[in-house]
């Protein structure tokens, strides 16, 4: 095992250290910011089965803190990107891919495989599935979240410690606290992160130094501050025994949704009612064919419309913008149906290539 | 005492910190615990009354409402962050 003596050599990891993580199997959901970087880590210290799942496209704007992917990739599939780059930089190592979103249908199915999860996601709904997902299965998960020159790390469900929930016990709803596409975030931010997720991942296999269990990290990068908040356990969080119903932001309505690949089957039998809620230069770049332009700042369906009895779909570039609309819709026309085009035109986009 | 504002709390007052007044001129009431220490924040920026998940730190442990808090704390306040 010449390959990791620099670290083997250390005492106390050693190459009983390297033998546990030979042996580990860790699930990263989200090869973005976050990601990425703790996969490369993991990945080159000899974790030996990893799994990475995304159904995202490497969008150019991706690329000032997703520096795995370069200019070549925009366009194309972040987890066959993702895979290929780093089955090339360890080629022993075992991956598993797995072609979707995490959601509340897949999740402990995906979850179960693994000994320890990384939550490299960036949205609530999906932090709020993988810790029920994991306390369920009873599986630690190391999460890390960023906001702007911020960031969050911490270990959940770790022998017994505290979960996400005993920290912030109900999600917040999506007019609270902004997403990463409309607040930005300095690049080198998530590396930082994402680096501080892998050591946690690191020291939850082999046992070495202290895990960040009971503690939450709050990095400051403005002022390279680094607070730890100590909370506890809350036993009533340890006691989950399912999933929720449902996982969506606004927490009380059940969105429908279809897959971008199912809505293409759809699209090609028969032509379909599709509301495009993006801005209107982004429906200028390029649409659907059949869609109506319904920018979702001056949300309105179109009169024409109130009295379908055909299912609408609603399509924007990712999927988020989407969801808030079908959101808004709903509440104005409950006997209408709606449907979510998960992914939205990047999704789309790529299937047609 | 001096508050540290993060996430979205620094975006809402618009500073990282954020001085509260220990002692009261006009008569006003000073926050005595954690619960009161929100109703005051929430007062001067409304906007922190939409947040229903935000955790408040005091010397580097979560507290609960009925925390009693003095002058000499350290305060944070942390709400949720979700981006990646």
């Amino acid at each position: 095992m010449d390959r990791y003596t620099r670290q083997t050599s250390l005492s106390d990891f050693g190459e009983v250290g390297q033998q546990k993580l030979s042996e580990a199997k860790v699930l990263v959901v989200g090869l973005g910011g976050l990601g990425l970087p703790a996969l490369q880590y993991l990945n080159a210290m000899g974790v030996g089965t990893l799994g990475l799942i995304d159904q995202d496209i490497v969008d150019y704007h991706n690329l000032q803190r997703q520096i795995l992917y370069t200019e070549k990739d925009v366009g194309k599939s972040k987890l066959n990107t993702a895979h290929n780059k780093l089955q090339s930089q360890n080629s022993e190592t075992n991956f598993i891919l797995h072609d979707t979103f995490l959601t509340r249908n897949n999740a402990l199915e995906i979850i179960k495989e693994y000994d320890l999860v990384l939550d490299a996601t960036d949205n609530f709904p999906t932090r709020y599935l993988i810790n029920d997902a994991c306390v369920v299965l009873n599986k630690p998960f190391v999460y890390g979240a960023l906001h702007g020159f911020e960031g969050h790390v911490s270990v959940f469900n770790f022998k017994g410690g505290p979960t996400y929930r005993c920290l912030y016990p109900e999600m917040p709803t999506v007019e609270e606290i902004p997403n990463c596409d409309e607040n930005g975030v300095l690049g080198v931010t998530p590396g930082i992160i994402g680096n501080l997720q892998a050591l946690e991942a690191i020291k939850v296999v082999t046992g070495i130094g202290k895990v960040l269990s009971g503690k939450l990290l709050v990095f400051d990068g403005l002022h390279q501050n680094y607070l730890k908040i100590a909370f506890k356990t809350h036993p009533e969080n340890l006691a989950i025994k399912e999933l929720r119903e449902t996982y969506e932001s606004s927490g009380c309505s059940i969105i429908n949704s279809i897959s971008a690949q199912d809505f293409s089957q759809k699209r090609l039998n028969k032509s379909q009612i599709v509301l495009d809620v993006r801005t209107p230069k982004e429906f200028e770049h390029n649409h659907l064919a059949e869609s109506i332009n319904v920018p979702l700042q001056e949300l309105e369906l179109p009169f024409n419309l109130i009295e379908s009895k055909a299912p609408i779909y609603v399509i924007c570039q990712s999927g988020k913008r989407s969801e808030l609309a079908i959101e808004q819709l709903q509440k104005a026309h409950p006997e209408l149906t709606f449907c979510n085009i998960l992914g939205g035109m990047n999704r789309l986009s790529i299937l047609t290539q | 005492m001096t508050i540290l504002l993060f996430g979205v709390t620094k975006d809402i007052v618009g500073s990282s910190t954020l001085s509260v007044p220990t002692t009261s001129v006009t008569g006003k009431k000073i926050p005595n615990t954690v619960r009161e220490l929100r109703q005051f924040l929430g007062d001067a920026y409304p906007e922190l009354n939409k947040l229903s998940s935000l955790a408040v730190a005091v010397n580097n442990a979560y507290a609960k409402d009925e925390q009693i808090i003095n002058s000499y704390d350290e305060i944070a306040l942390i709400p949720p962050v979700s981006g990646g």
